[in-house]
């Protein structure tokens, strides 16, 4: 068992430009099974040896595809997703940065009350270590197999969690990106949900930022839920309201938005919150020890 | 991308909710020439985008630090104005004469509230507008909410103050009410909330009306946020918007080249701009004296959060991206130096997308090209790291070292300590 992506993976890259071809080669690099690529205008051909297809509809009925990871600029990506949920794709990962967000709106309208899951957009994607399922944009060689979960709104910030687990001998389960928008397809409560239900995860990791009110209610989910040791850093305490920090959704715009607030909202869940973001591999180290865990 | 209250009025009215009658004017015999149109009773509020502007006090660019510790340092310096007074931003006129002179008092001078900062802001424009006699004040916006998946109607019939006092306060006078994006707009949405305001017949009717075409220009401009504070019943009986914010998704720029021509850069941090100009987009200039690079958002407020955690104070906000060319790096290190309040860089990179060797290369050719004076810390974990740390090596520059992101944190803090 694992979260999301795995052994059974049969993964389509949805843009094949610059970017989507070069993390096309190192999730195959990685040991991912991608059966195809998406080009409009280049079906027939090949990248990299892998066959590209006109439509996602074609690839999945060629080639039993299962997962879309999705590189399309943000002018189209909201075109890219529905086209890869109309074709029946069940888990859609969209890395895409920088799209409009009520192009979003509609999407989430449209997924709403099918079984379709979409991670992202503005996201790493999803990593399974174990079974060296990379859909996503992260460097691979940072993961170890194991048994942390981690869910994160920003991508580099995995890799610095991944890195301080990996250092204080604590390897992943499966990592989630969920991503840095306001309206993002698979939010940190129901990604939290997940890895609470998934046997090969034994504690989780939640970093959160500033802005939206998205921590809170995995916060509630935790407290009701959630008997695994959970972690929690929120990035952005010191960051000013008001001002949008990089990410789209990391903008304090009410109390709940606060670093302090969620902090506050994890703390009483039961999570151990830490302030300093140094720390978060050495945190869950001390939890899982005094839990007899590690 | 934040819009002038005049802007956002033109686009709230291009699309049917009611607004006050005016206009703006950016000379004060312009100003005078819309009082007369409007049969002289008028307001002229000054045009920049910070709020408290009535509040405000107006000053010239040498007086505004002192003006704005006044207004900070002492709630009472800022307490003691009511609206509509003849001191601030926002001032009533009852002539064309009257009109002409406040708007004289205003343009050209530097607005300081509470919420301009220091520097204040220049004056440019004035909207002149019909004065309106208020009954009662309410608050009204909508706004996209990720917790709604859409937008999201946020109402109180205690108008005229901070949404956020209201919420902290009385959360009770509070109506949120959810437009399901599946369906889009559906007249429940406005009588709902009319009800919940407290509005019966006719203007019931009216306010729905608002409240329907505010939900239309939310849509038809990609507005993140669209504000009216205040929304009045007048005594005359009309339903109208006194006050506009209107906020569009940069995002969205894109499809909207006539908004966003309406952008003002004289709003914007010059560094800001200058970062901009330079192809260094996200950059936020803040109050500190540690310079920080950083790749990806996430990291980048985290490593703000580190220096604080270290006692340390971040001079700004700034995510590189992935970066493909060192130049990038130089013109970072460029925009940041430009801050006299630099005392010391921290440079910390986790590579994935990015490159280490690009940035030691960048950060090699800027103490090269730029002359860096300060202290540079340097943390750098990821890809290609060994090809970076020769190429460091080789050059010889006088970086600090740090292993990890707490150890980067605590030498910045030290060396900007002992530079300052």
């Amino acid at each position: 068992m694992a979260v999301l992506v795995d052994q059974n993976t049969r993964l389509i890259v949805q843009g094949i430009g610059t970017e989507g071809a070069n993390h096309m080669r190192r999730s195959i690099a990685y040991g991912t099974n991608v059966v195809g690529a998406i080009h409009p205008r280049r079906g027939g051909e090949q990248q990299d040896g892998v066959p590209i297809f006109t439509t996602v509809d074609q690839a999945v009925r060629e080639t039993g595809a299962n997962v879309s990871i999705i590189f399309v600029p943000a002018p189209g990506a909201a075109d890219a997703i529905l086209e890869a949920a109309s074709a029946g794709i069940p888990l859609i990962v969209c890395i895409t940065e920088g799209i409009p967000v009520l192009d979003m709106v509609k999407v989430k309208a449209a997924l709403a009350g099918t079984s379709t899951i979409l991670i992202g957009p503005n996201c790493p994607g999803v990593i399974t270590p174990r079974t060296l399922t990379r859909v996503g944009i992260m460097p691979g060689d940072i993961f170890t197999p194991g048994k942390v979960g981690v869910v994160s709104r920003s991508g580099t910030l995995v890799y610095e969690v991944v890195a301080q687990l990996t250092a204080a001998g604590l390897g992943q389960s499966t990592c989630i990106g969920v991503g840095g928008d306001p309206i993002i397809g698979t939010r940190q409560v129901e990604a939290v949900r997940m890895l609470n239900e998934d046997p090969d995860t034994e504690a989780i990791v939640l970093v959160g930022e500033i802005g939206g009110s998205a921590e809170q209610d995995a916060a509630a989910y935790i407290r009701d839920h959630v008997k695994k040791p959970v972690v929690a850093f929120i990035a952005g305490a010191t960051a000013p309201p008001g001002r949008r920090m990089g990410h789209a959704g990391a903008i304090i715009s009410g109390e709940a938005g606060k670093a302090e607030n969620k902090k506050e909202a994890l703390r009483a869940a039961g999570a151990a919150v830490t302030d300093n973001p140094a720390e978060i591999g050495s945190t869950m180290l001390r939890v899982l020890k005094e839990r007899g865990l590690a | 991308m934040k819009l002038h209250e005049y802007q956002a009025r033109d686009l709230l009215a291009a699309n049917g909710v009611a607004v006050t009658s005016g206009r703006v004017a950016r000379t004060a015999a312009e100003a005078g020439k819309v009082a007369g149109e409007l049969g002289g009773k008028v307001v002229v509020k000054a045009q920049i985008h910070a709020g408290g502007r009535g509040k405000g006090r107006l000053v010239e660019a040498s007086e505004t630090a002192a003006m704005y510790e006044k207004l900070t340092s002492d709630p009472a310096n800022n307490a003691g104005q009511v609206k509509g007074d003849r001191v601030g931003g926002v001032r009533l006129a009852d002539t064309v004469a009257e009109a002409e002179a406040a708007a004289g008092a205003i343009l050209g001078k530097h607005l300081v509230s509470i919420q301009t900062g220091p520097e204040g802001k220049l004056v440019k424009t004035v909207l002149v507008a019909e004065q309106t006699d208020i009954v009662k004040e309410y608050y009204l916006s909508v706004l996209v909410d990720g917790s709604v998946n859409g937008h999201l109607f946020i109402a109180s019939a205690e108008g005229g103050q901070e949404i956020e006092h209201v919420a902290a306060t009385n959360p009770d006078a509070i109506a949120r009410v959810a437009v399901n994006s599946a369906s889009g707009w559906e007249g429940y949405v406005g009588r709902t909330l009319a009800q919940r305001l407290g509005f019966t017949g006719d203007q019931a009717a009216q306010f729905a009306t608002l409240a329907e075409a505010l939900y239309k220009t939310a849509c038809a401009t990609d507005a993140s946020l669209v504000e009216i504070n205040p929304l009045a019943l007048t005594a005359d009986g009309r339903v109208v918007a006194v006050d506009a914010k209107l906020t569009i998704d940069d995002n969205a720029l894109y499809r909207h080249k006539d908004l966003a021509d309406l952008r003002d850069k004289d709003e914007e941090d010059p560094l800001e701009v200058m970062a901009q100009e330079m192809g260094v987009s996200n950059f936020i200039k803040l109050d500190g004296n540690i310079g920080c690079i950083v790749n990806g958002a996430g990291l980048a407020m985290a490593t703000m959060d580190a220096i604080k955690f270290a006692g340390g104070e971040p001079a700004n906000f700034l995510d590189i991206g992935t970066v493909n060319d060192p130049q990038r790096v130089v013109s970072a290190l460029q925009v940041i130096i430009k801050d006299p309040s630099v005392k010391a860089i921290l440079v910390n990179i986790f590579g994935g997308m990015a490159r280490v060797d690009i940035i030691a290369q960048g950060v090699i050719d800027g103490f090269k090209q730029l002359g860096i004076e300060v202290p540079v810390v340097m943390r750098l974990v990821g890809t290609n790291l060994a090809e970076g740390e020769q190429l460091l090596a080789a050059s010889g520059i006088p970086a600090i070292r740090a292993t990890d992101f707490g150890d980067a944190a605590a030498k910045a803090v030290e060396a900007a300590n002992r530079a300052a």
